[in-house]
């Protein structure tokens, strides 16, 4: 039997990032009432014109350029026509020849090393609304506040061959688009999507063969899955005799399964063509000088000044991660260095917190002074990390200043080797029998007598001081 | 439709004349509202020009207008004036003439409607039109058509038919239409009026229900050549809303003069001038050329060799546009819905069928065929060379004459029926008219006489881009040697 391998191309839709939408000015919004946010434009009214949103042609540049692709000076607009009840203008406009950027591409790495992954485009178009099926009345209603947002779509070459490129791709992709504020990406909002177009061949082959298209995963766990759950399907067509068939699929999460949604020949004709109500897009050199001015640095440039400051991979990635993570991050260290403490300060406390109550992290109350005061304590020995964690809270919940606090709760650590000595002297005194069993080499005891040490402070001795202050007095 | 004189009444006043005797206080705004009112119900059992009037709601505005007293910024202060109906107007049907937008209110004003506010003029009526502005008759309205005031048994030209037939009745001074392929030059030839389409771009088209995005442009009719003047000072310029507008300034439209006939160079296209003409029509014409030959104007036969396909790119260039403009009209958030429809597609297609008109029906059909896949090269992509070598050639004979001056229509008014049921013959009907939007120029139709079966005949001068203001210079200079006809 002839061994097949996958081929896989991705087109990504990422919402971009502006206050409004891209052809009027509704608000970009999400969770309120079903058609709050629309106007006559939006809404597909009679005599409606489009007026393009120049920040969205920005961020789409942007994108571009931190992809390294070619952003056109002039990109065109063209109407794609369909019918449905969530697209009020019975078209989508979109961008067909030439789009906003061409070529370009990532470089992803894993089991089997390093692979670039190329981009084929990137091109502006705005989204439609929602229709919302009302099983109960059987009825469909239409929101629209949706409709007009405006998106980028990456299509990717056929580059990647295996589910888990395809992830990392996306991954990567994702956390370079989230970081430059191209889209804020939330996955669960949909505001980052996924369609794979996938078939086999021959391995080694440089033909393509017949795929299938699996739209709308809004998940990367869904993107491996589904390209999982095809590449077994259409093995199995192969080893059947069977032919693929051009198609678009849908995959069901909780079926684990794509399933056929419309073939080629119900495929839509879109008779594309120029849009007439918006003449070409301009990005002009200078524009494009100064949008690469203002490129900040890329996640991979970042993740390795952090790694080279001490960081572990994992706690970068979170970093990288979060929105304003690593501002909030560089503003702290500046103020103490110690970026290991920091990082791990974030990653278990603050960044959770953030999480939780849904804020980003230099909206917090606990600014990076607070955090920085409170590493300090740390390092210095003054708080232990249980206190240090203890005092997070009202931290949180208030800001100020940690020492002040810590005084005030007086759970400031004993880090005075004369003190701990009296406390040591005193539990070796009490415990006769543990003393004379460590003594006898059972010295898994220590720290049975740390403890009991530690209960005496009432927690405000430093166990480290504690524990070497007993080793050496029970050595004595 | 007579000489001024001592006894005019009010409604016959031209836009020009009117305004200054509403700045003047010698007339009130309530007394010209009135006037023209009282004329629109006299006149409109015969015309059946307009689709909503306003009579109310005019006369209340008219009176306030009246109480803040004449504001000499205000260019059409206390003027009465009519818009097609396929402007949207806040609050008030905007129907194009259409069963499927016959009980649709606009939740805003078109931009060319608020600025025709913001320059004090009193909204009096909407007028009829073809069907989505498709067709030269109006006999494509879903309302029925209009009929030309010269003669009740003919048709008034389209699109904008009924704001001609309203303008030549004297319903009012001034009127506000379109122009796709025509459709103020056309019916104000017919009608005995004056109509200009400005230079694509030169008027926001924002709010103006799309036929053809690339062709539609708004544009005055009226009386006179500087009552266009007036109107169009008020209605161009840059506006954030439509991305096609031009951002260039505005000319100062009003201080344009009669331009002197002795060495204006006027270039003939061949092309137009030699195609079929009815007897009387060309009888008028020619006459008037040897007029203007008399008086001094340099007459000189051109070709525009690429014209006689322009009705071919045209109908499918702007069936393609309005293919797609028109999909919006889908049953599901405003106008019409049929009964009780048993699928999502049945629902499509019962409300789009019950709701458009035959000719709006054929036009979405041939637009969708010439932009389908395998289609596509042959048919939209072929037009769209054909327009730029159009554009090209009008471009060209431009560099040799100072303007370009063909007949509007190969015909006077015709008898009702006469095409309705021969399309093809219809559209070249238009062959005058539509390369002028093809090559996105500026267009002034007037009148050039009386034909002896008494109906009127026009002409059109055609312009540089964004040359509207020596375009209204030679037209009043026209309208000197060839005096109006209302």
């Amino acid at each position: 039997m002839i061994e097949m391998e996958p081929v896989i191309g991705l087109e990504i839709h990422a919402q971009l990032k502006t206050a409004t939408k891209l052809f009027c000015s509704c608000p970009v919004a999400r969770g309120d009432e079903p058609n709050s946010h629309i106007c006559e434009i939006c809404s597909g009214q009679p005599g409606a014109l489009p007026r393009l949103n120049a920040r969205a042609v920005e961020l789409a540049a942007r994108a571009g350029l931190a992809l390294g692709a070619e952003v056109n000076e002039i990109s065109i607009f063209s109407r794609k026509n369909y019918f449905y009840p969530d697209l009020p203008n019975g078209f989508q406009t979109s961008q067909l020849d030439p789009p906003i950027c061409q070529g370009g591409g990532l470089a992803i790495e894993n089991q089997t090393g390093g692979k670039f992954i190329r981009l084929n485009r990137i091109h502006l178009e705005d989204d439609a609304g929602k229709c919302l099926h009302d099983e109960q009345r059987g009825q469909t209603l239409v929101d629209l506040n949706r409709a007009g947002t405006p998106l980028i779509e990456i299509v990717t070459e056929p580059d990647l061959a295996s589910s888990a490129q395809a992830v990392e791709f996306i991954k990567k992709l994702h956390e370079i688009l989230v970081h430059l504020e191209v889209t804020e990406g939330r996955l669960e909002e949909g505001e980052f999507r996924c369609d794979v177009n996938i078939s086999l061949r021959p391995a080694g082959a440089a033909y393509l063969t017949t795929r299938a298209e699996i739209k709308n995963l809004n998940s990367f766990r869904h993107v491996g899955q589904a390209i999982e759950y095809e590449i077994e399907r259409q093995t199995g067509l192969y080893d059947q005799g069977q032919p693929v068939i051009q198609e678009t699929r849908l995959f069901d999460p909780a079926r684990q399964e794509t399933r056929s949604l419309r073939s080629k020949e119900e495929a839509h004709d879109y008779r594309y063509f120029t849009q007439p109500d918006l003449p070409p897009v301009v990005v002009t050199p200078a524009r494009l000088a100064a949008l690469r001015a203002a490129l900040p640095p890329l996640p991979g440039q970042i993740r390795s000044r952090l790694l080279a400051q001490g960081l572990t991979g994992e706690q970068a990635a979170v970093l990288l991660d979060r929105r304003q993570a690593v501002e909030y991050f560089d503003l702290a260290s500046q103020i103490f260095d110690q970026p290991g403490r920091l990082a791990a300060l974030m990653t278990e406390l603050l960044l959770p917190a953030c999480q939780r109550d849904n804020i980003s992290p230099l909206e917090a109350r606990l600014t990076p002074a607070t955090l920085a005061g409170l590493a300090r304590l740390m390092a210095d020995n003054t708080l232990s990390r249980r206190a240090a964690y203890d005092l997070f809270p009202e931290l949180w919940e208030k800001g100020g200043d940690p020492a002040a606090l810590a005084r005030a709760r007086g759970v400031t650590q004993v880090s005075d080797a004369g003190a701990i000595a009296a406390l040591a002297a005193e539990i070796i005194a009490a415990h006769p029998a543990e003393v004379q069993n460590y003594r006898a080499g059972q010295t898994k005891i220590l720290s049975f007598l740390v403890g009991q040490l530690m209960r005496r402070s009432q927690g405000a001795a430093n166990p480290k001081l504690a524990g070497e202050v007993l080793t050496k007095m029970l050595n004595e | 439709m007579t000489e001024m004189t001592e006894t005019t009444e009010l409604y016959q006043l031209t836009l020009t004349e009117a305004a200054a005797k509403l700045q003047s206080r010698e007339i009130s705004a309530q007394e010209l509202t009135a006037a023209c009112l009282d004329r629109l119900e006299s006149t409109e059992p015969a015309l059946q020009a307009c689709l909503t009037v306003l009579a109310d709601q005019a006369l209340e505005d008219a009176a306030l207008l009246d109480r803040a007293g004449p504001d000499p910024d205000q260019l059409l202060w206390g003027l009465p004036l009519t818009f097609k109906d396929i402007y949207c107007t806040k609050g008030v049907r905007t129907s194009a003439a259409s069963r499927m937008l016959r009980r649709y209110i606009p939740s805003y004003d078109a931009e060319v409607v608020t600025r025709i506010k913001k320059a004090g003029a009193v909204v009096l009526a909407k007028t009829n039109l073809d069907e989505f502005a498709m067709g030269s008759t109006t006999e494509f309205s879903a309302f029925g058509p209009t009929r030309n005031p010269w003669n009740p048994a003919k048709v008034p030209g389209g699109s904008s038919g009924g704001a001609a037939a309203s303008i030549a009745a004297c319903q009012s001074p001034g009127a506000l239409g379109t122009d796709t392929g025509g459709s103020i030059r056309q019916p104000a030839a017919l009608c005995g009026c004056v109509g200009l389409k400005p230079t694509y771009g030169r008027v926001s088209r924002y709010g103006l229900i799309a036929y053809a995005s690339s062709l539609d442009q708004p544009g005055p009719l009226a009386r006179r050549v500087i009552d266009c003047a007036r109107l169009l000072q008020v209605m161009a310029g840059p506006d954030d809303r439509d991305n096609t507008v031009s951002t260039r300034p505005v000319d100062d439209y009003l201080s344009a003069r009669p331009a002197p006939l002795r060495g204006l160079r006027l270039g003939l296209p061949r092309e137009l001038w030699e195609s079929r003409l009815d007897e009387e029509t060309s009888a008028i014409l020619k006459a008037a050329l040897k007029t203007l030959e008399e008086a001094g104007v340099e007459l000189k036969t051109l070709s525009l060799p690429h014209l006689p396909h322009s009705v071919a790119a045209y109908y499918i260039l702007a069936t393609a546009e309005a293919s797609t403009n028109l999909a919006r009209y889908d049953g599901v958030r405003y106008g019409h819905r049929a009964d009780d429809p048993q699928s999502l597609r049945d629902l499509y297609v019962a409300s789009r069928s019950e709701a458009l008109g035959p000719e709006v029906r054929r036009r979405i059909l041939l637009g969708t065929f010439a932009l389908s896949s395998g289609y596509y090269d042959a048919y939209f992509k072929k037009a769209a060379k054909v327009r730029r070598l159009i554009r090209d050639d009008f471009f060209r004979a431009l560099e040799e004459c100072d303007f370009l001056c063909s007949p509007v229509s190969p015909l006077t008014a015709w008898d009702f029926g006469k095409f309705t049921d021969d399309p093809l013959t219809a559209y070249q009907m238009d062959l005058m008219t539509l390369p002028v939007n093809l090559a996105g120029l500026p267009g002034l139709s007037l009148p050039a006489g009386l034909a002896p079966g008494g109906l009127p005949v026009g002409w059109q001068l055609i312009g540089r881009p964004f040359g509207e203001r020596d375009l209204l210079g030679a037209g009043l200079a026209l309208e000197e040697a060839f005096p109006p006809l209302t």
